[in-house]
């Protein structure tokens, strides 16, 4: 039987666990918010951004001379992963099943005899990643000490991508990361940035604009050479934003489940101090109980 | 016809006007293009310089904008800019910065074939005197 006095530390020390806690989660609460605010303000540059993209893409489309950033190498035999995850963690499940997911993927990329190839972005990422595939990453970013993610953040990454990509270092660049579907659900997602996946025109496109010819100025070519470079920054930009939301969330939910479960320990370890004390007294009651009878 | 055109100028960071607008006055890459109502569709890439709108033929926003591309349709003028910014919050050290970011990149690609980013970076040198010729 534990000592009175050993139950009320541990009663004390959960307590104070669930003060930390809880904090947390009104941290994460309010980090998620600007979080998803900030992925909201992106969102109309990404969609107008596609729009434009995918009326370039349609007329440049099947043209032996299509930017290879849009069309890709034509071989699917190298691979390069951007894995995103979280620089804490905390956050319950967010960077393990993330990471999961990429292991799965890069095994089943091996196992077919391509050639892979990391970019993590987290440094989470990095430290899950590094045991298995270390000889893989070719680059590691982190965001430690940034309070936001900021839209040049994104491009630094699709300047390695690019560069990467001019050293003819890899056929299909994939983005792993946990996309943002509520607050309590995160699924890691994978997309394809390179060849870039063009949105097919959407019924409501077609609708407002029918069979719109642009004039290009200058040249088809040298738009699209500018675009398609934007277009993996900005990619990339949404992915970070979402995953910085789905870490938020997660955290907010990992601290809300550890507030509760500190709750239910200190319920716990009060009715056992209480009954502890309860058998303390009724002894000594006891003992000078049968103390006075004897004599 | 309908009556004006929406000028959407939006940046990565956030969506910065979206109005009504008589005529949309936007930098292009070669030569500056007012778009008015009814404009043939046209999408055009653009040089570091001033977005301006017009509503009865007074000036009523002012962007300064660092690159990016515009879209023209005969009801709309998107401009999907790398870096937007209403005049008057371009200070003077806002300008320097991006001048000399830009100066950066140009003597860095200086050997490299990276043509269309050095032809950028050397449109953004010229932000400066593209504001102060304003002034």
């Amino acid at each position: 039987m534990p000592s009175l006095k050993s139950l009320r530390t541990r009663i004390n020390s959960v307590k104070s666990t669930r003060k930390i806690t809880q904090a947390m989660k009104m941290v994460a609460a309010s980090k998620l918010k600007r979080a998803q605010t900030q992925a909201q303000a992106a969102r109309p540059y990404a969609e107008r951004m596609e729009r434009m993209l995918g009326s370039l893409a349609a007329s440049v489309a099947g043209r032996p001379d299509a930017p290879r950033l849009l069309v890709g190498t034509g071989r699917a035999d190298r691979h390069l992963l951007i894995v995103m995850a979280a620089d804490r963690g905390l956050c319950g499940a967010f960077n393990s099943s993330l990471v999961r997911f990429a292991r799965t993927r890069i095994r089943t990329l091996l196992a077919e005899g391509k050639e892979v190839r990391l970019i993590t972005v987290g440094r989470r990422a990095r430290d899950l990643l590094r045991r298995d595939h270390g000889k893989l990453i070719v680059d590691s970013v982190t965001f430690i000490g940034k309070s936001r993610i900021s839209f040049s953040d994104a491009q630094a990454i699709a300047g390695k991508v690019r560069e990467l990509f001019d050293q003819d270092a890899f056929d299909v660049c994939a983005l792993i990361y946990n996309h943002f579907k509520s607050v309590i659900s995160q699924v890691p997602t994978e997309q394809t940035l390179v060849p870039a996946a063009i949105p097919a025109a959407t019924e409501e496109a077609a609708a407002t604009s029918p069979v719109a010819i642009y004039e290009y100025e200058p040249s088809e070519e040298e738009i699209l050479a500018r675009l398609l470079p934007e277009n993996l920054s900005v990619q990339i930009y949404r992915a970070l934003l979402d995953s910085a939301a789905g870490e938020q969330g997660a955290r907010m939910a990992a601290m809300d489940n550890a507030t509760r479960n500190a709750g239910k320990m200190i319920a716990k370890l009060t009715l056992a101090y209480n009954r502890q004390r309860q058998a303390n007294i009724t002894k000594e009651l006891i003992e000078i109980i049968s103390g006075a009878e004897a004599v | 016809m309908a009556k004006g055109l929406t000028l959407e100028i939006v940046s990565p960071e956030e969506l910065l006007l979206s109005e009504r607008v008589d005529m949309a006055i936007i930098p292009a890459v070669e030569g500056d293009i007012g778009a008015l109502p009814g404009h043939a569709p046209m999408i055009v890439s653009l040089r570091a310089g001033l977005v301006r709108a017009q509503v009865a033929g007074t000036t009523v926003h002012e962007f300064v904008v660092v690159g990016g591309f515009a879209e023209i349709t005969p009801e709309r003028c998107t401009v999907v800019a790398t870096e937007a910014v209403p005049v008057a919050a371009a200070t003077a050290e806002w300008i320097e910065e991006r001048v000399r970011a830009a100066e950066a990149v140009y003597s860095r690609t200086a050997t490299t074939d990276e043509v269309e980013v050095r032809e950028d970076a050397l449109r953004q040198t010229q932000l400066g005197s593209v504001l102060q010729a304003r002034v």
